[in-house]
């Protein structure tokens, strides 16, 4: 298995939903024929950028087995995630594979021991037999996150701040030494003082304990900060996927542009460009449910064909784009 | 003359379980003053008592929250009001919503969920102004509405029909029906998308550049603060440590709580390592002695553990409140 080089491979993975009454109702295409890959070779942190229901969580929930796509197909090491089916499998999978969630508050049962989630962790992953021999266990993993067994035992979560029990959170995804860790939203509960910490402490496990980590985020700027390749997502679909440099410095899809254009920077001289006055558009809803280019309503560059199917990937200067405007390099291609 | 003028305001949270009582010390000494046609921005991790701090200069002060000393000043033209010792009816009457309305952060519990949007304007504005002709108000409503960019025909949608930022313009629209003179924007998009965050921000900002009022704007995100304030205020752990103009804050900040603020902000186009602040704010049940700041300060001497630092005017429109810090007199 490890003479296979990629890591994780997502392949044209679609996952539809029902909405609407039973008998009537249409399904809506959460997550649209997404592509891409991690390497094993070369951890990196990896990210997907989109705004709120762009589809964001629901592709985290195909990557950590916890939903069965529609289409399409997840490998992780070369094992296709539909053929895990019982318990011992699943387990190896996730020992592989480890989630961080948003709210570390909700995360950890209030009135449970933080400690607690970390022996269970250490013993459910086998990584020791009992609780005496899973402190050192336990320990080591918090100590990977700047903490100590002696700073969060016997503690609650409403004991510790928010980042530090961010920190725990990564700690526990850390016990049975994963090669993958997911992480939704893990900075957008966190104060800004304590923001960085966490970030920080992706950029470690990357470069330090050679962990790959898929950053799902809303905010651009860490993003830029942290990742080495980024994806932008928009209704479902990726509609940009490369470089987090050349894909935030210098966009190519409109609505790539857009997006980037709106982060505010903190810096009060570029208020200008910010301020110039935009068109929020449709309701979500009616975005779902548009044939062609979800974001055909929006785009200041629309043309008719835009409006009638669904863009392909397109290669372009190093990343993928999914947009009509650059069809002409599609048809240069031998 | 100043809008409104809160002095050495401290307002506790007192509460007492089984015995045991606990004083939270949520705002401790703030003193600011807005001026008409301005924005200001208060800048603040969560808990460091922005909300609170709101909840007393709109005189919206209930048990366990008390106002232990200071005075809140407010200048409406003739109209003078003290805000610590105004009647209820007089409050509700001829302040709220007339001269100080609100945004919140979660529109939806500002919109009755069970009413059309139209209904929920008549409910709020019955409240502060008889309504006798129905059919005028209504084209009122629509035309007010329409005048913020707003399609009309949501007036007659409920609340879950909306996206998020649509509800949140509509909160905007609904704080603005009387033109109040001050506009309390509490956290106003949070929870929505940078996108809709833009174009909210830009509707508040045009409505303010048109009606000359002031918008107390109350975000802890450093970026929203840079591009639509004009005076920005840091609060730590129930203090205000600096004020100054937008610029200011951002290029020569001098209180370190503020300069690591500031030069910790990821910005895009920019992979410089930064470094993160250690430990973690102070719970304001039992907040450290001397300067709140001082166990995460990289410069703490020993006034630091003992004595709180006094605000000081620094400069042109700009103080802080640090012992590392010496008073222009000019």
């Amino acid at each position: 298995m490890s003479a296979n080089a990629t890591l994780l491979d997502v392949q044209h993975v679609t996952v539809r939903f029902h909405v609407g009454g039973l008998l009537a109702g249409a399904t809506m295409a959460a997550v649209n024929d997404v592509s891409f890959s991690l390497e094993s070779a070369r951890p990196e942190i990896f990210t997907l950028a989109g705004e709120s229901g762009s589809g964001k969580t629901t592709l985290a929930r195909v990557l950590l087995h916890d939903l069965e796509p529609t289409s399409g197909r997840v490998e992780f090491e070369g094992r296709d995630l539909v053929t895990i089916k019982n318990r011992k499998d699943a387990m190896t999978f996730m020992k592989d594979v480890q989630p961080v969630f948003q709210n570390p508050f909700e995360t950890f049962n209030p009135l449970r021991l933080v400690e607690a989630y970390l022996y269970d962790t250490a013993i459910n992953f086998g990584r020791a037999k009992d609780h005496r021999t899973a402190a050192p266990v336990v320990d080591a993993a918090l100590r990977q996150v700047g903490l100590s067994l002696e700073e969060v035992s016997k503690r609650y979560p409403h004991e510790l701040s928010g980042g530090q029990i961010q920190r725990v959170s990564v700690a526990r995804a850390l016990i049975p030494h994963p090669r993958l860790i997911i992480a939704d939203e893990p900075v957008s509960m966190v104060d800004a003082s304590l923001r960085m910490e966490i970030v920080n402490l992706f950029r470690k496990l990357r470069d330090e304990q050679k962990v790959s980590v898929i950053y799902i985020t809303h905010d651009l700027a860490t993003a830029y900060y942290i990742s080495d390749r980024i994806a932008i997502m928009l209704r479902g679909f990726i509609v940009e996927r490369g470089p987090v440099e050349a894909v935030l410095n210098e966009p190519l899809h409109p609505y790539t542009r857009l997006l980037r254009e709106s982060v505010p920077r903190p810096a009060p001289e570029a208020r200008r460009l910010w301020a110039q006055h935009i068109d929020l558009g449709t309701t979500e809803i009616r975005e779902y449910g548009r044939i062609g280019c979800k974001f055909a309503g929006r785009c200041p560059a629309v043309m008719d064909i835009c409006r009638e199917a669904d863009p392909p990937d397109i290669e372009v200067e190093g990343r993928t784009v999914r947009c009509y405007l650059y069809t002409k390099q599609l048809q240069e291609k031998p | 003359m100043p809008l409104l003028s809160a002095q050495n305001l401290i307002a506790y949270y007192r509460t007492e379980l089984y015995g045991i009582s606990r004083t939270v010390h949520a705002v401790d000494d703030v003193s600011f003053e807005l001026f008409p046609n301005e924005i200001y921005g208060i800048a603040g991790e969560s808990s460091c008592g922005k909300t609170t701090l709101i909840k007393v200069i709109s005189g919206n002060i209930k048990p366990p929250l008390k106002v232990e000393a200071g005075s809140v000043h407010y200048s409406f033209g003739q109209y003078e009001v003290d805000m610590l010792h105004i009647r209820q009816d007089e409050l509700r009457k001829n302040v709220r919503w007339r001269q100080i309305s609100y945004i919140m952060q979660g529109s939806m519990s500002v919109l009755n969920p069970v009413r059309r949007i139209i209904t929920t304007f008549e409910d709020i504005i019955a409240t502060h102004q008889g309504i006798t002709d129905k059919a005028a108000f209504r084209e009122q409503i629509r035309q007010h509405v329409s005048r913020l960019g707003l399609p009309v025909h949501v007036l007659d949608l409920y609340p879950h029909q909306l996206s998020g930022g649509m509800r949140q313009r509509v909160a905007i629209a609904l704080a603005t029906v009387f033109h109040p003179s001050l506009i309390i924007a509490d956290e106003p998009t949070t929870a929505l998308d940078v996108v809709v965050q833009r174009g909210v921000l830009q509707m508040l900002k045009d409505i303010q550049t048109e009606s000359g009022n002031t918008v107390l704007l109350v975000t802890h995100d450093m970026a929203v603060h840079a591009n639509v304030a004009d005076r920005v205020a840091i609060m730590y752990a129930g203090r205000f440590v600096e004020e100054a103009p937008t610029q200011t804050i951002f290029t020569a900040p001098r209180h370190p709580y503020t300069q690591h603020l500031i030069s910790s902000l990821p910005v895009i186009g920019d992979k410089s390592s930064k470094a993160s602040l250690g430990g973690s704010p102070p719970n304001l049940a039992n907040p450290p002695k001397g300067c709140r700041f001082h166990p995460r300060c990289p410069y703490t001497m020993d006034i630091c553990r003992a004595e709180v630092p006094p605000m000081l005017q620094i400069g042109d429109r700009h103080r802080a409140a640090c012992h590392l810090l010496k008073e222009t007199t000019s």
